[in-house]
């Protein structure tokens, strides 16, 4: 993947009103997620409303960081012309340790490395000088 | 209210796909189609009072009235379906629902997608030119790659076979007996292209372990159905495909938002449909089951309840997939072997099931086929539509 700002021609995340508080910290390097107060569980991706009712509201914490590969794939073609010449890369369903799941990259390391279960930490990419994206690698690396 | 035997489906139309078309307008290949499963029912278009179409880029907004238009069809009910690959087998039921309603009598649902060599999507294709999406998957999921569907259905295939195992070769086997049936439907996109397991195995991998001959190819086509009321398909002199049973369940957008990669939404869906027939699995016939990859039809065998979880590798062995063998899936080639003409691919099960158990499907037809199975799966097993159509509707 790229790491010439000026260059990255691959799709960005556009931020919202209700996204906003998740892409501020990446930019920061920091992952935080919205915990809801009358469970307790954690929701990923950010939204308006909890998932667990209407008295229920959304918090923002900080996320520990840290996560296993739920599942993956490593792309040997790419999967949108943006991604030509990067073949192959990983996309995988990262798990969080705070029980949510999140489709990510799994970088730092060789593609044929990677497997279900492996521990991860979260890393942050800064695409952009606007945008940081949150890409895990393995624990460690 | 039970949708059990309300209506059958009464004609049928599809194209032969093709790799490209050359100046078409889906509109017109959408009306082709309405008008040739029209015309296969026995029926004028006068008598047709409800129009079913999906959504298309020529008609981002208003698409039914502009079919409507096209067509010359006094509506009743007019309606676009977007339920991804299972719009298909979902137009079946929104179309019963609204017959058994009393809102309309013949509906016609259909499905086209045209592929100009010019303008044909490259990968997820989502990116040309500037869009507001705000979707999540837009936000979430774009920018990691994660664009199209290969990507997904990986991510199931690599969790599948790390909770459960499943061979290679195993899923190599549900590629190759639809090829085999493909070779034996002229109107296929690979007909007179025998494929092997070793062929399978030996193609380029595209996502680990999705091997190319496991992914299904897009093509060009169109496929429509006419679906009518229990009152009129008793009337009509062509044998007709009944509906016993329809079942319905969408769990997610996004594969990594799935409650599980490996238990999908399809036994909801599957449980609900044979509840309401009265059919029990053992019933089934014909198997025509949504195969955009191979493991879909892994998971479609498993989760519809034919097979044990876990248990999808050894039933792929025990059983010829073939349409002369034990377990007949998909006689027409399936998607991977006839084509996946978009929308139309996933018509391609309810159009083929309703043709076996109409007696039409050539040197493919089954021997018996009282009872079909039909599963349309949309997006990345996120929207599932189960069918169960039989020859008759007692």
């Amino acid at each position: 993947m790229s790491d010439e700002p000026q260059t990255y021609g691959k799709p960005l995340p556009e931020p919202n009103t209700i996204s906003k508080p998740y892409w501020d910290a990446a930019k920061e390097h920091r992952l935080v997620l919205q915990r809801s107060r009358k469970t307790g569980r954690f929701v990923f991706y950010p939204r308006a409303v909890s998932p667990f009712g209407a008295d229920d509201t959304l918090e923002w914490v900080d996320a520990c960081g840290r996560g296993t590969v739920y599942s993956y794939t490593v792309a040997r073609r790419a999967t949108s012309p943006q991604w030509n010449g990067d073949e192959p890369y990983v996309i995988a369903i990262v798990a969080l340790d705070e029980g949510v799941h999140m489709t990510a990259n799994i970088i730092d390391c060789s593609p044929d490395s990677v497997r279900i279960g492996l521990p991860v930490e979260v890393a942050f990419m800064d695409v952009t000088p606007e945008v940081t994206l949150v890409q895990w690698r393995p624990l460690g690396a | 209210m039970s949708l059990r035997g309300s209506v059958a489906i009464a004609g049928v139309a599809e194209f032969k796909p093709s790799r490209f078309t050359v100046g078409e307008t889906t509109l017109g290949m959408l009306a082709r189609a309405a008008m040739d499963a029209i015309a296969d029912a026995g029926l004028e278009p006068g008598e047709v009072d409800g129009v079913i179409t999906a959504n298309f880029a020529e008609a981002p907004f208003m698409a039914p009235a502009t079919l409507v238009e096209y067509l010359g069809i006094d509506a009743k009910f007019a309606e676009v379906v977007d339920l991804g690959g299972a719009t298909g087998a979902g137009m079946v039921t929104r179309a019963a629902m609204a017959i058994a309603a009393g809102l309309c009598e013949t509906v016609v649902c259909t499905t086209a997608a045209r592929r100009e060599q010019r303008s044909s999507r490259p990968g997820g294709g989502s990116f040309s030119g500037r869009r507001i999406d705000r979707t999540p998957a837009a936000e979430f999921e774009e920018p990691y790659g994660a664009i199209g569907a290969n990507y997904g259905y990986a991510m199931i295939a690599q969790r599948y076979m790390h909770e459960y195992g499943v061979r290679p070769e195993q899923l190599a086997k549900i590629a190759v007996a639809q090829r085999y049936n493909a070779c034996h439907n002229p109107d296929a996109i690979f007909f007179g292209q025998p494929i092997t397991v070793d062929d399978v195995l030996n193609s380029p991998m595209v996502v680990d372990p999705l091997h190319l001959l496991e992914i299904v190819m897009p093509v060009a086509g169109a496929a429509a159905i006419v679906v009518t009321s229990a009152r009129k398909a008793k009337r009509l002199k062509k044998p007709v495909a009944w509906l016993l049973g329809a079942g319905e369940h969408t769990t997610h957008r996004s594969i990594a938002f799935a409650p599980s990669l490996t238990h999908s939404a399809i036994t909801a869906a599957a449980d609900d449909a044979f509840k309401m027939a009265g059919v029990r699995r053992r019933d089934i016939d014909l198997a025509s089951l949504y195969d955009c990859y191979t493991i879909t039809v892994l998971l479609t065998i498993e989760d519809a309840g034919f097979a044990k979880k876990g248990q999808g590798g050894t039933f792929v062995d025990e059983h010829s997939l073939q349409f002369d063998g034990d377990w007949p899936l998909n006689p027409h080639g399936g998607q991977l072997s006839f084509g996946q003409a978009g929308i139309a691919g996933g018509m391609s099960h309810v159009t083929e099931a309703a043709r076996q158990i109409m007696g039409r499907s050539g040197v493919r037809q089954i021997r018996k086929c009282e009872y079909a199975f039909v599963n349309g799966n949309g997006g990345i097993m996120s929207e599932q539509v189960s069918l169960l159509l039989a020859r008759s509707g007692k």
